[in-house]
């Protein structure tokens, strides 16, 4: 294999192994941190089913961005929206047969990555045009945009208008799932396509993409509103009493 | 309303609008700072100690480790923008640095640097800074601009509460010698004597007996106050403000009449004379706990079955979400416990523990135990400011929501007129009144006015538009904010009030001898006495 290959083969695990320990261990410091005390936002629900419906309508909906901001709730769902039909459509090159659901939702997936770019661009705007949201912005919030636009932008490119040598891709995908590593296309798109990707999987669990993991342990979404009838009490609270 | 303000009051229009940022409008305002004996007597260094740094970061890793919110909340941010425009600081005075956000980036920033992988080596790519003394000094500024109101968390996609954080950032600025004197002052007189005001047990006596001889003479009836009766059903927990504020004082006639009109043997406690804890402001699990276990003592004391609260926010607050964590005042402790088991056993949880007094006489409206005539409120037209803590921290009632019907329901039983402010400012959506989180002093006057805008402009919405001349609430802050605020936007400060005031004034109270058995024992002991 070439150096190239062996590069992107290394990478790819190397990409792999970060992500999974990395958000391993920010799900273990989070679930392992106590909550001492009861702060759901209320009106809250009461019972615990009533609280995964609400956690469900905040992941799925983006429920609180809706009340908040119309223009950065549109986008924000286009992107993660358009995203996640993104991300199952690339299941098939991870796959060697294709399920009947998977090849279905094909052209869904295809067009979706103009939804995901809409949506970043929507996003980025904002950053620009919107003096609060300007104020706020760092330097890696304009970078962690560009990544993602590149992301999408180059995946769009094969897909619609220079098409890369899919069948090879699959190859090299499933070689690394099948831990027998096949030598990487040289399509300079699709290159940059994949050095990206390993990128935000590296970055993931050191940056503010922890929100994805984060907003299932925000006490104040993920509590229920029960103090009076249950007495809540964490370890280090406990001490205290005796 | 005093000398004309040294700071520019906006001309209400009515109606909310969101402000361009001006960058430092209010960089150089800072209540003042906590003597060395303010600081120690609730366990802080009395000035800024040599190894502030260390400390402070020391005390930042604790409480990572103590508050998940803290974690979370301190990773979760995407800088969406969301949150910007919700504040009421923000939106009263445009410096950006009131924006949640960018209140929470002032403990971010450092966060960043000492905690996470992109802070350590890539400091200037995620905006991670070292702590010096300029950013405590911001932090200073900023996170006592901060009602804790937790309308931010409402919008935030990931439920972020800037409470959370301006609470740590306290706590950490109390741990290395950087205390509020307003807040800490209050405190330490909350654990040496009993309540807020510092009012000892014989000045209470003498308030009570006052209030007795004013109901008398305005009513013709023997209204009692009782302190400290042992046996006593009801444990009343009310603000110290209660006892001699105006208007917080009408309210306290409302809870004793209803209480005369029940029938229902009551007693305040010279112990427990404070439902307010500021412990909650500062972050300080240790002094909210010590100031909470008043009310647990004096119950088991006085040997009550229940514990009801009176009109305020962040009281509320603390009694329903944190005192039977805190003290074990509420229910459900598992069989092992034997701390609260104590005090729970003694309890009657047939009713909820604790109970806010609009819950209380709420009940007992509706099941008709006691009436109100509600043309002796016709002069009124009233409308109902929804406190932050008691809607975004609390609820009343068995349903979410509660917490907003429940007080209206009330008015509405006692007043025929009644009108809602507009939607978004109501609700979850309230606005804080300005003064909540331990900003009510005068030192922040500029602070307090200015963030009182937004409430302002819907009040005058109403004011304008429906002929509205009644601000009821259900906040000894509330109620203290806006008396002294109202008058700067060229409104009347007796427009103020309390539920239980109205409660008080349309109640039907039975005449003399008609009282029940335990206001009879009262009275005979009265009667005794003269």
């Amino acid at each position: 294999m070439s150096t190239l290959s062996i590069v992107y083969v290394v990478l790819f695990y190397a990409a792999t192994l970060l992500l999974i320990a990395g958000l391993a261990r920010k799900i273990l410091q989070y679930s392992r941190s106590p909550a001492p005390l009861k702060i759901p936002t209320t009106p809250a629900p009461t019972t615990t089913s009533g609280v995964a419906y609400r956690m469900a309508k905040e992941v799925v909906l983006f429920e609180s961005l809706f009340k908040s901001s119309k223009w950065t709730w549109i986008f924000g769902w286009m992107f993660h929206f358009g995203m996640l039909l993104v991300l199952v459509r690339h299941l098939r090159y991870f796959v060697a047969d294709v399920p009947v659901w998977l090849a279905a939702m094909q052209p869904f997936g295809k067009y979706a990555a103009f939804m995901m770019v809409a949506g970043l661009a929507g996003l980025w705007a904002r950053r620009f045009l919107v003096d609060r949201v300007r104020y706020i912005s760092t330097l890696s919030d304009h970078l962690m945009l560009a990544l993602l636009m590149g992301i999408g932008i180059s995946g769009a490119l094969m897909t619609f208008v220079a098409h890369t040598d899919i069948i090879a891709l699959k190859m090299f995908a499933l070689g690394l799932v099948r831990l027998a590593p096949q030598p990487v296309p040289g399509d300079p798109v699709l290159l940059a396509h994949l050095a990206m990707v390993a990128l935000l999987m590296i970055i993931f669990p050191i940056s503010k993409l922890l929100h994805a993991p984060g907003v299932f342990f925000s006490p104040t979404r993920n509590q229920a509103d029960n103090p009076r009838e249950r007495r809540h009490l964490a370890d280090w609270a406990a001490q205290l009493e005796k | 309303m005093a000398a004309a303000p040294d700071f520019e009051v906006a001309k209400l229009t009515g109606e909310i609008t969101v402000p361009k940022l001006r960058e430092g409008a209010m960089a150089g305002i800072k209540s003042f700072k906590a003597n060395e004996k303010m600081q120690e007597a609730l366990g802080f260094p009395g000035e800024l100690v040599e190894d502030w740094h260390d400390r402070a970061i020391g005390k930042m890793g604790e409480l990572l480790k103590k508050y998940r919110s803290l974690q979370v909340f301190m990773d979760a941010c995407v800088h969406c923008g969301a949150c910007t425009d919700k504040c009421h600081y923000y939106l009263g005075t445009s410096d950006p640095k009131n924006m949640p956000v960018a209140r929470q980036e002032l403990m971010r920033q450092v966060y960043r640097r000492y905690f996470t992988f992109a802070g350590k080596y890539f400091p200037k790519l995620v905006g991670a800074k070292d702590l010096s003394k300029e950013i405590l000094d911001d932090w200073y500024s900023y996170y006592y601009q901060c009602s804790e109101c937790r309308r931010c968390s409402v919008y935030c996609p990931y439920g972020i509460d800037t409470a959370e954080i301006t609470m740590a950032g306290r706590e950490i600025l109390d741990s290395v010698g950087i205390g509020q004197k307003y807040t800490n002052e209050i405190l330490g007189k909350l654990h040496r004597i009993g309540n807020n005001l510092g009012l000892p047990g014989p000045a209470i006596l003498d308030t009570l007996e006052g209030l007795e001889e004013d109901v008398l003479e305005d009513t013709g009836i023997p209204v009692k106050f009782p302190l400290d009766v042992e046996g006593a059903e009801v444990l009343l927990v009310t603000p110290s403000a209660d006892f001699f504020s105006e208007p917080h004082v009408e309210s306290l006639i409302g809870y004793a009449k209803v209480f005369h009109a029940a029938g229902i043997s009551w007693t305040l406690s010279t112990k427990a004379s404070e439902a307010g804890n500021f412990g909650m402001f500062i972050g300080s699990y240790e002094n909210m706990r010590k100031a909470a276990l008043r009310i647990r003592e004096a119950a088991l004391d006085l040997g009550v079955k229940r514990v009801v609260v009176g009109e305020c926010g962040h009281a509320w607050r603390v009694a329903y979400s944190f005192w039977n964590t805190l003290t074990g005042v509420g229910a459900g402790a598992p069989e092992d416990d034997e701390f609260a088991r104590k005090l729970q056993a003694q309890l009657d949880h047939s009713v909820p523990q604790p109970a806010h007094i609009c819950e209380f006489t709420h009940d007992l409206l509706t099941r008709g135990v006691i009436k109100a005539d509600k043309s002796k409120n016709d002069h009124r037209v009233i409308t109902f400011h929804d406190s932050c803590n008691v809607s975004r921290g609390s609820r009343m009632g068995d349903t979410p929501g509660g917490q907003f019907t429940i007080p209206r329901e009330v008015i509405m039983m006692v007043a025929n007129n009644y009108q809602d402010m507009a939607p978004g400012t109501t609700h979850e959506a309230t606005f804080c009144c300005g003064g909540g989180g331990g900003l009510l002093t005068d030192d922040l006057m500029q602070v307090r006015v200015k963030g009182a805008q937004p409430r302002m402009e819907a009040f005058k919405d109403v004011v304008d538009n429906n002929k509205v001349n009644f601000l009821a609430l259900i906040c000894a802050i509330c109620k203290a904010q806006f008396t002294k605020v109202l008058p700067y936007y060229g409104y009347k400060m007796d427009m103020v009030g309390g539920v239980h005031q109205l409660v008080a004034t349309a109640i039907e109270l039975p005449g003399l001898g008609a009282g029940p058995v335990e206001a009879d024992e009262a009275e005979a002991e009265a009667a005794a006495d003269e």
